[in-house]
């Protein structure tokens, strides 16, 4: 089965992209089964479900998405191998920047838009850096010059990533990204494979639920602002 | 360097073969796309700007100097093809216009930035109404004046071999030098228009139907002498507007009016 794990800031177009790209797989006779990992809701779901393609979703709810995500690989893995898809695609919800969803041995795509900002790109950290795919969308609503400096701004980021415009809105461009799929290599299990940047640390009290703000509360591994030498 | 792009034939709406088979567009050559609303104008710009390969709705195929582009040996000359300024983009940048076009300067490796972002800043100027300034922001523009400002920034900065024009005319802006503008020397532009001027101002032109390219016209001569009298007329229409629209009254360009001969009566 091929892995195809899709990450990047909220709306940038990852649904819309990845329907006209899964549009293309069920063309040429591939099965897909699509999960799409949220914190507290989402209708993905149905957009995915009306391709008439498995789709799970899972909610992350209390827990840290990131690490929920993680959590889950192999369970998802399981799942799509039981409905014998030849692909499965993971929808990941824009993140806290921190964290990079890539793991070693599957595609991972970051799909960003235009309209984020010449300087977001920096921002986004990790989840770009690592990608082995970058998709950028709403090309249609920018200038051509916004364009060419965003895309350079992206690749000074990430000078490996093979970098597609595509628009979500009529799929121009998402021929190339269902083309990456298919070139990327089939991967036999997930278990064992590596995340390619780590998970930040979180073990203090508010992660158990703690809901009071003040340093009588807190637990475990907690990290302050540095003011610069003052004590 | 580029010589020509071709498109080859895809199918209409209904999927029936479309009329025209192949068209080639050579270096220096200005083609109109016209038809009605719908007609699948805007698609076939889609098709050259994504450089299609039978994969999009047209199943229409785009060569470059008689290959696809993958196959093109120059990878150099595929990253900057193509440049485009159409009705729906907007600056979103939030950002001077000095700081961007020095940007985009930076990012096309221009030699020497700050003279082309004066340049640029003229051009805009002649195109638009209101004068803008280098120490404006980009989100500030009008529609006009961005419009201009874009059109101005793909002639020099993007300075592309490949420049698409999807109906600038409702901008406000003066249409026809902007079209001057983008046209420069040695670049093939396909300008999408429902403008007689415009269109008569391209060497050829195809007519869209139902999704497909129906017919190929060459601008007849006499079409060109219908051109000239469309030039004098857009002249004056524009001369008016410019009367109007600063604080002369409706008078004074009728007395104006009198001492042109031959002025048509509407
Ligand atoms: N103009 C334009 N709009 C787009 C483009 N791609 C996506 N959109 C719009 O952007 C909005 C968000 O798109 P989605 O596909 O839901 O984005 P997403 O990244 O899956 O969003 P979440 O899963 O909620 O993070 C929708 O209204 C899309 O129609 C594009 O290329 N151009
Ligand atoms: N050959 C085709 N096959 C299938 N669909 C097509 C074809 N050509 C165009 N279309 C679709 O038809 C619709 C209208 O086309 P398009 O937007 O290009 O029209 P237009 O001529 O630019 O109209 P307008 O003058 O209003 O801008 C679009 O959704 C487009 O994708
Ligand atoms: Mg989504
Ligand atoms: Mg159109």
């Amino acid at each position: 089965m091929r892995f195809a794990i899709v990450a990047g800031t909220p709306s940038s177009g990852k649904t819309s992209v990845m329907i006209h790209t899964i549009r293309h797989l069920l063309a040429e006779g591939f099965s897909v089964a699509v999960c799409k990992i949220d914190c507290l809701e989402t209708s993905d779901d149905e957009r995915y479900g009306r391709l008439g393609i498995p789709v799970a979703i899972g909610l992350s709810d209390y827990i840290c998405p990131d690490h929920f995500y993680v959590a889950n690989l192999e369970e998802i893995e399981n799942w799509a191998k039981k409905q014998m898809a030849d692909i499965l695609v993971l929808e990941t919800a824009g993140l806290c920047h921190r964290c990079a969803p890539a793991v070693h041995g599957c595609l991972s795509i970051c799909v960003i838009d235009n309209l984020i900002g010449i300087d977001t790109p920096k921002k986004v950290g990790p989840m770009l850096s690592t990608a082995d795919v970058v998709v950028i969308t709403k090309g249609d609503i920018v200038s051509q010059a916004e364009r060419e400096v965003f895309r350079y701004r992206v690749e000074n980021i990430n000078p490996q990533a093979r970098i597609l415009d595509i628009n979500g809105l009529t799929g121009q461009g998402s021929l190339s990204l269902k083309n990456e799929i298919l070139n990327s290599g089939t991967l036999e299990e997930i278990s064992g494979k590596e995340l390619k940047y780590s998970m930040p640390a979180a073990i203090c009290s508010y992660c158990a639920g703690e809901t009071i703000v003040g340093k009588s509360y807190q637990m475990g591994n907690v990290k302050k602002v540095d003011f610069g030498g003052e004590e | 360097m580029l010589k020509k792009i071709t498109i080859s034939g895809g199918l209409d709406k209904d999927g029936i073969l479309e009329n025209i088979r192949r068209l080639d567009i050579c270096v220096g050559e200005v083609l109109a796309v016209v038809g009605p609303t719908g007609s699948g104008k805007s698609q076939l710009i889609a098709d050259v700007e994504q450089y299609a390969e039978e994969e999009t709705l047209t199943g229409r195929s785009i060569l470059i100097d008689d290959q696809p582009l993958n196959k093109n040996e120059n990878k150099n000359l595929s990253r900057y093809l193509v440049a485009q300024v159409s009705q729906n983009m907007n600056f979103v940048i939030d950002m001077s216009i000095e700081e961007f076009l020095l940007m985009h300067a930076q990012v096309r490796a221009i030699k020497e930035p700050s003279q082309i972002v004066k340049d640029v800043l003229s051009i805009t100027n002649r195109l638009s109404g209101e004068p803008i300034s280098l120490s404006m922001n980009l989100t500030q523009l009008s529609g006009g004046q961005s419009r201009a400002l874009m059109v101005a920034d793909v002639a020099l900065i993007s300075n592309s071999p490949v420049v698409l024009i999807d109906e600038i005319e409702n901008a406000g802006i003066n249409r026809l030098q902007a079209l001057e503008i983008l046209t420069g020397q040695g670049k093939i532009v396909l300008v999408v228009s429902h403008d007689p001027t415009l269109i008569l101002m391209a060497g050829k032109r195809v007519v869209m139907k139902n999704g497909g390219m129906y017919k190929i016209f060459e601008t007849t001569s006499e079409e060109k002498k219908i051109l000239k009298d469309l030039i004098k007329i857009d002249k004056k229409f524009v001369c008016l507007r410019e009367q109007l629209r600063s604080s002369k009254s409706i008078r004074a360009v009728e007395q104006k009016k009198e001492e042109v001969a031959g002025w048509p009566k509407f």
